[in-house]
Formats: C-alpha cells, structure tokens, sequence
C-alpha cells in the first residue's frame, strides 16, 4: 500500500515537472498580461511534433527540445501580433492561432497524427545512460528544465524590459503614459509563454514515447488548474516564489488525476476529471472557509467576475 | 519666454456623423509659455478633459494641430510623447502598477521615454535617489520601498504618482484633477506638493479641477472652458485680485444667462 502511494508520487511528480511549464507558460499571459490565450493548446502540440521529428532525424535531444521551444516562440508571436497590431481580441487571436497550428502541426509530423519515438535518444535517455531509473531520469531531467526556466524568468521580470511587462499587464494606461511599448509587451509575453507551453509539450512527447497531433485538447485546462492550486495553497506571493509553486501546484494537480485514476475510470474520463478537479480548486475560495483562509484572497477573487 | 505648448484649431467630435453627434471641442486656441502653470476650469463636458486627452495623445486628432517645443506631435502616440509629457490621472489607481513595489514603479517612471533593455529594472543606486525623494513627501514612504504599491492609500499613490510625474523633468506635466477623489485634507497636502515641484523644476503645467478655489490660488494663468471653447483667460495679474464670486461673474458675462445651470455646478 505505501508502496504504490510512494509510487503514485513519483510518477506525479514526474509528469508534474514536466506539465508545470504549461502552468508557467499559461500564468505569464492569464496573471502577468492578464490576456486569456488559447494558443497554448496548439503551441503544446506543435512543441511534441517538432521536438519529436528532430529526434528522428537523430538530431541531439537538447537540441531538439531548443527548437520546439522556438517553435512555440513564433506560435506565441503570431498570437500577439493579430491581437497588438490587427487588435483581434485576446481569446479570439488565440482561437485563430490555435485552428491554424493544427495544420502546422500535421505538417510537420508529415501527415501522421501519431509518431513514435521508439529506440531514439531523447532528453531522458540521456540521463538513463548516467545509470538513473527511468522515473527518476524524467525528475532529474524535469528539474533541471524547471529551474533553468524559472530562473531565467525571475532574472528577467528584473530587467528594464521585465518589469514594463508587469506593468502592462498590471495598468497599461499607465505604462503607456510612461513611455512602455505595451503592445511589444504584450507580444514579447506571448511568445515566452508559448516557448514555455511547446517545450511542455516537447518534454511531455519525449516521456510518452510518442508525438500526438490531438495532444492539445484540454491542456489549457491542466494549466489554469495547476495555477490555481497554487494560489489557493499560497496566496500573495513574489513572481519568483509563484513560479515556484505552480510547479507544487501542477505536482498536486497530477497526484489528485493519478488518485481519480485508482478508482478504475477510463483514461477518456481524464478530462472530465480534470474540469470536475478545476471547478472545485476555482468554487472552493468562495464558500464559507475560515477567514484566515480567505484573506488576502486578491489573485483568485479576480476569476468571480 | 520661449513657447512649450502651442494648440491650434483643435476640434473634436464624438459619435461624428450619428444623431448622437457631440462636438466636445470647437476650436482651441492655446499657447504656453515655458514655465507656465495654467489651472482649467469649466462646468462638466465642457471639454476639459478631452483636451488633456488630446495632448497627450490618448485620444486621436482628427482636426487642428497640437505643437510641443516646436514640433509637430498631432500624429505621435501616447508611447511617444511620453517623452516629453507625463501625466497624473484623477483616479489614484490609475498612475501607478498596483502590483509592483514603490520602488519598481518609480524605476519604470525614471526611463519614462528612454529605451528599456536587460539591465537591472531598480538599480542599487538608484535607491538612494528614490529615498531622498520619498522623504520631501513627508509621508513616511521613504523606508517603504519594497512595499506594493496596492497596500499604499489613494493619497500616497496619487503623491507616489506625482513624483513620477516629475522624475523625468518633462517638458509638460498633466494634472487631470488629481486631487479630486481624495479627502480634503490629502487633497491639500497634494496641491502643497504639486506646486512644490512645479516651482522646483520650473515645470510647465496644465492643471485640470473641479475646485474654483484651487485654480484660483495656484498657478500664474486660469482657463475657463466652456462647451468646447475656452471662455476666460486670466492672467496672473488679473488672477491676483479675483475670488469665486467674482470669477463666476466674469463667467456669467462672457457666456450669457444660459449657463444659470452651469453656475450651480461650478459652485
């Protein structure tokens, strides 16, 4: 029993490290812009495919992680740009960029909706040659993206440039009054964050052993949940503490699927497991909880609206 | 005294070409001289607030010309002329980025029109700089500097606001009255600073209030604006001896008996 609990954790604990950069990438546009961008659900894939297809070629893995995270850097521009400069409206810009990648994405996995990596080197066979378990090759791997990733994140919200981004996201009259180019920002926020939601998908793809075309369903979902286990868990917190727990937040988020997963379910019912699981971390805040649970509640009470 | 503000034949119309048709502005004529600090008033749509919008570039020009130290700004945008113009908005909300920290909201306010790069957002000796200038607040904000700026009240913000405002000498400075949603004795102490840093830097200042008393007392020129054109000009010399009462008079001549209403508003 305590043996498959323990397990039970270090697979959600894999898979969570991994799914935390979707958090990530997700929390720059819906926190830090304030934008909702759908594009993640097409960058998410489109970073598998590309990732998964240099891996064929036989292309060095951390090479082939790079240009998937290239990859969801031009999705994330092409967002911004029918939102900034066509003034397409968030959502919608997203949905656009979204449809649109789906034949990109085939494209690039030459017509096939499904490609395997079977018998190639990737970012955590690597890490297996070092003579790690494979569990415990994905944590390695998976922390080391994770932190390079938040760490060049929190060097650079202290930048010049960093910092007009929180503030466009924060009160745009007043960084235009000042001088920021918000609609460079916003577009500067949407690629970062779709660089991080295709490399998301490109480490996912890897540990999955295979590249899906209709991988992206659903995924901004496990985003906004993760994000939000976080910010109920802890509240009011500095961006580079936050960033941090979205990865506790996506942890959980995957430990409590992998608990539904227990109670003999279809794998179909993931999804619905995964909505059921965001309602209740989203309705939880307003019920009657003791108040030194609701205080200070300033990030989540935003969503009421 | 060289000129720093020039408006000419600034028209604008709202809802143009519907029955809703409203021509907020109908010909502004306007120049400031270096170092002018100008108080406007007039009753509300008089057109107060859209001119402010105009020059500083928030709401397009399709007629008349707005010219800033000799150059032709009508087409800039707000990103642009934030170069030379900074503002303070009425709402003590909007000047400032609630989740950042006074110190990263002043730092973004030192390059307010110069190129943002990787370096450092608040600079180790840039903090010294911002601590001077929080104490003349007279607010205690000086060892406040990590502080968010949403815990701050709306007086320290719209304080906070101001000194942004004036980091950065601009060539212009935009009150839209600012004091107007803070309680009298916060709205005194604004007004103090406000003018304490015009006279300071010599600023040239366009103060938009709802406060006859206000526009009376401070600033060297007053401009009534009445349905989208300005009615009054005062001089500093002809605003030495006025009082309200008086003002209103002069109002009530320039624009006739139609404005019984306008005078209720004013008071």
């Amino acid at each position: 029993m305590i043996n498959t609990f323990w397990e039970l954790f270090l697979s959600a604990t894999s898979q969570g490290l991994l799914w935390s950069l979707m958090a990530i990438g997700v929390y720059l546009t819906f926190r830090i812009l304030d934008l909702a961008d759908m594009t993640a659900e097409g960058s998410f894939p489109l970073g598998g495919a590309i990732a998964t297809m240099c891996l064929i070629k036989g292309i060095n893995p951390i090479l082939a992680t790079l240009a998937a995270f290239v990859g969801g850097l031009i999705a994330g521009f092409v967002t911004g740009v029918l939102n900034t400069k066509l003034r397409i409206p968030s959502l919608l810009a997203g949905i656009i960029t979204m449809t649109g990648l789906y034949s990109i994405t085939s494209r690039v996995m030459q017509n096939a909706a499904n490609v395997s990596l079977l018998g190639k080197d990737t970012i955590f066979t690597i890490a297996q040659n070092w003579g790690l378990s494979r569990n415990n090759a994905v944590i390695l791997m998976g922390v080391i993206v994770v932190f390079i990733v938040i760490a060049l994140l929190v060097i650079f919200f202290r930048t010049e440039i960093g910092l007009a981004m929180r503030a466009t996201g924060d009160n745009i009259q007043m960084s235009a009054a000042n001088g920021i180019k918000t609609q460079g920002m916003k577009i500067l926020g949407y690629m970062i964050s779709n660089g991080c939601i295709a490399l998301s998908g490109a480490l996912l793809a890897q540990n999955n052993g295979f590249a899906d075309l209709n991988s992206g369903v659903g995924t901004i979902v496990i985003g906004l949940a993760s994000i939000i286990i976080a910010e109920v868990l802890l509240r009011n917190l500095s961006i580079g503490a936050r960033l941090l727990t979205l990865v506790l937040g996506a942890i959980i988020y995957r430990l409590i699927l992998a608990l539904v997963f227990q109670m003999n379910v279809e794998p179909s019912d993931a999804k619905l497991a995964s909505a059921l699981v965001l309602v209740i971390c989203l309705a939880l805040p307003n019920f009657h909880l003791p108040h030194n649970l609701k205080k200070g509640d300033k990030n989540v009470s935003s969503l009421k609206n | 005294m060289s000129q720093v503000l020039k408006i000419k034949d600034l028209h604008q119309t709202f809802e143009q070409g519907t029955v809703n048709e409203n021509r907020v502005l109908r010909g502004i004529n306007l120049e400031l001289a270096a170092g002018d600090f100008v108080t406007i008033i007039g009753s509300n749509g008089a057109g107060k607030s859209t001119l402010l919008n105009s020059i500083a570039g928030t709401l397009p020009i399709k007629q008349g010309k707005i010219i800033l130290n000799g150059n032709d700004i009508t087409k800039l945008p707000v990103t642009r002329r934030a170069e030379k113009i900074s503002r303070v908005f009425q709402d003590p909300k909007m000047g400032t980025a609630v989740r950042l920290t006074v110190e990263e909201n002043l730092a973004l306010a030192m390059k307010r029109g110069q190129k943002r790069g990787f370096r450092a957002g608040v600079k180790k000796k840039d903090r010294d700089f911002f601590k001077s200038q929080l104490a003349q607040l007279n607010l205690n904000l000086e060892n406040r500097l990590e502080t968010e700026i949403g815990l701050l009240s709306g007086g320290q913000r719209q304080a906070i606001t101001l000194l942004m405002a004036t980091l950065q000498r601009p060539d212009l400075i935009l009150l839209d009255e600012h004091t107007a949603a803070l309680d009298p004795k916060t709205s005194i102490t604004v007004m103090q600073l406000t003018e304490k840093l015009i006279n300071e830097q010599n600023l040239t200042a366009f103060m938009v209030t709802h406060n006859m008393e206000d526009a009376i007392r401070y600033g060297n020129r007053l401009i009534m604006l009445h349905q989208g054109r300005v009615a009054l000009d005062l001089t500093e010399k002809e605003k030495k001896s006025l009082t309200v009462t008086k003002l209103m008079e002069m109002f009530q001549e320039q624009v006739g008996a139609e404005v019984k209403d306008d005078a209720m508003l004013l008071a």
